[in-house]
């Protein structure tokens, strides 16, 4: 793979670069598939199914699924969330969260909370850490769906989801994981973790292409889940009532097959490189962040300062400096890619207190280097200085 | 003479969804019964647009393989 000339440490927004196995499956099927799956008997209508049907093998063997139809593909993790919120819950119904959420979870539970559905968001640390006796606590008699994040998408903490689903478990609770940032950088196993609902997407830690995303769904939940659209299947196509069976269910239209093609590759280069492997790389450049950064005279540093506990995102701010200032200095002069701001999660700032300026967030991927990291960290040392000087 | 008239007629398995008829596919190959994948019968009703076709004599093989993997509708004599 060619290393792009720019320092990207923005994969927590979108992963790049991608392995090449994944536009290369994504150029076969545009130049010698690019038919639509399950709607005929023919050759290349069935190659694209195949396509389909391969990604979801590959999905279900990294996160430990035993029935590849369980996997329900949708446009990105938002999609999923929607999916889950909307599908589960009903005015009077009760859902807990957590105080670290994404607005792709927040969003639909404030709607859906003007129209009578009771929220509780259960605040954690300064840190991001989550107690998981507070969700317990927050349980109630008309609690229909507990969902919180797998790790922060602001400061990179691990949720301790293990307990949360033990306390999900006993309470016959339905338990959605958002695994945007963790789904192929962190193990995830569905049987040992207990995961009723597994929303991934593929662009992050996948490196699949952007459009592409996830959902699984514990069998017996998908009597609970209304679908989010309705429309053509390929199947049952004399009815017109939606199909009851997965993943017909919640798959309506014309899929993003060469999309899912390029997430295919990618989750099988996932498997290939093995998690752990994945893992302990990027646990490498996460302490590179945390030391570097955290040494800096004028830079605060959030989240839990601990590698083992967090994915590969750290957040931090430089002392009279706004965040889309240093961003801005960071790519100009540095050639570093970075993200201001509050990252679609100003529940999250306002829980580490970073709200409502936010911060600048640098998150590593499998292909960053030990070096990108050091130049980095010379960057916003140098940045840092120099508005020290000035003040 | 009556087994020849077997060795030659074929049956299908039919699914809910091509997925699943994929999915049956893969089955098949991994324990080596010869299959085809050719478009629904009219005369047969089903949800999908493929079924799997076979020889009629590798029934049980193919119940075996496909037992508890994944559903079908039903299987039919052509
Ligand atoms: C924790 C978390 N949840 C959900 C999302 C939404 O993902 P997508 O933009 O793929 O829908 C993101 C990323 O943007 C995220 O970090």
């Amino acid at each position: 793979m060619k290393k792009p000339s720019a320092i990207y440490l923005d994969n927590a927004a979108s992963s790049w670069p991608k392995p090449d196995e994944t536009w290369q499956a994504m150029e076969h099927f545009m130049r010698s598939v690019g038919a639509n799956p399950g709607r005929s008997g023919h050759r290349l209508s069935i190659e694209a199914g195949r396509i389909l049907l391969e990604a979801r093998d590959a999905l279900a063997e990294l996160f430990g699924i035993d029935d590849p139809l369980r996997i329900v593909f949708t446009r990105n993790a938002t999609e999923s969330l929607n999916l889950v919120i909307y599908g589960i819950l009903r005015p009077g119904e009760h859902c807990v969260t957590t105080s670290m959420e994404h607005n792709s979870v927040m969003r639909p539970l404030r709607a859906l909370e003007q129209k009578g559905l009771e929220v509780t968001t259960v605040s954690c640390s300064s840190q991001g850490e989550l107690d998981p006796q507070k969700i317990e606590k927050a349980i109630k008699k008309n609690t229909r769906l507990i969902v919180t994040t797998h790790a922060s998408n602001i400061v990179g903490t691990l949720m301790p989801v293990d307990e949360v689903s033990e306390i999900a478990r006993s309470h016959d609770i339905p338990f959605c994981i958002d695994a945007a940032q963790t789904a192929g950088a962190y193990p995830i196993d569905i049987e040992a973790m207990n995961i009723d609902l597994l929303v991934f997407t593929g662009h992050k830690s996948l490196y699949g292409p952007q459009g592409t995303g996830g959902l699984y769904i514990r069998e017996g939940l998908e009597k609970k889940l209304e679908p989010l659209m309705r429309g053509g299947t390929g199947s049952r196509s004399e009815s017109q009532e939606q199909p009851n069976f997965m993943p017909d269910k919640y798959e309506s239209g014309t899929p993003n097959t060469v999309g899912i093609a390029g997430l295919e590759a990618g989750t099988r280069f996932c498997l290939e490189q093995g998690i752990a492997h994945i893992r302990a790389k990027e646990e490498g450049l996460t302490h590179m962040l945390i030391e570097g950064l955290g040494s800096i005279p004028g830079v605060t540093l959030y989240g839990c300062g601990d590698e083992k506990r967090q994915v590969a995102i750290c957040s931090f701010t430089v002392r009279d400096l706004s965040p889309s200032e240093i961003t801005m200095q960071l790519d100009e002069e540095f050639g570093i890619m970075s993200r201001p701001g509050l990252h679609c999660a100003p529940i999250a700032h306002q829980t580490i207190g970073t709200s409502p300026h936010g911060t600048v967030r640098l998150s590593a991927g499998y292909f960053t280097t030990d070096e990108e990291i050091a130049v980095a960290i010379e960057a916003v040392t140098k940045i840092a200085a120099r508005s020290h000087n000035q003040g | 003479m009556a087994k020849d008239k077997q060795a030659n007629s074929y049956s299908v398995v039919l699914f809910h969804s091509t997925s699943g008829a994929l999915m049956a596919e893969k089955l098949l190959k991994k324990e080596g019964i010869a299959y085809k994948i050719i478009p629904v019968p009219r005369n047969l009703s089903s949800d999908c647009g493929v079924c799997l076709r076979f020889s009629r004599q590798d029934e049980s093989l193919v119940r075996k393989a496909l037992a508890e993997k994944v559903e079908f509708q039903s299987i039919c004599n052509l």
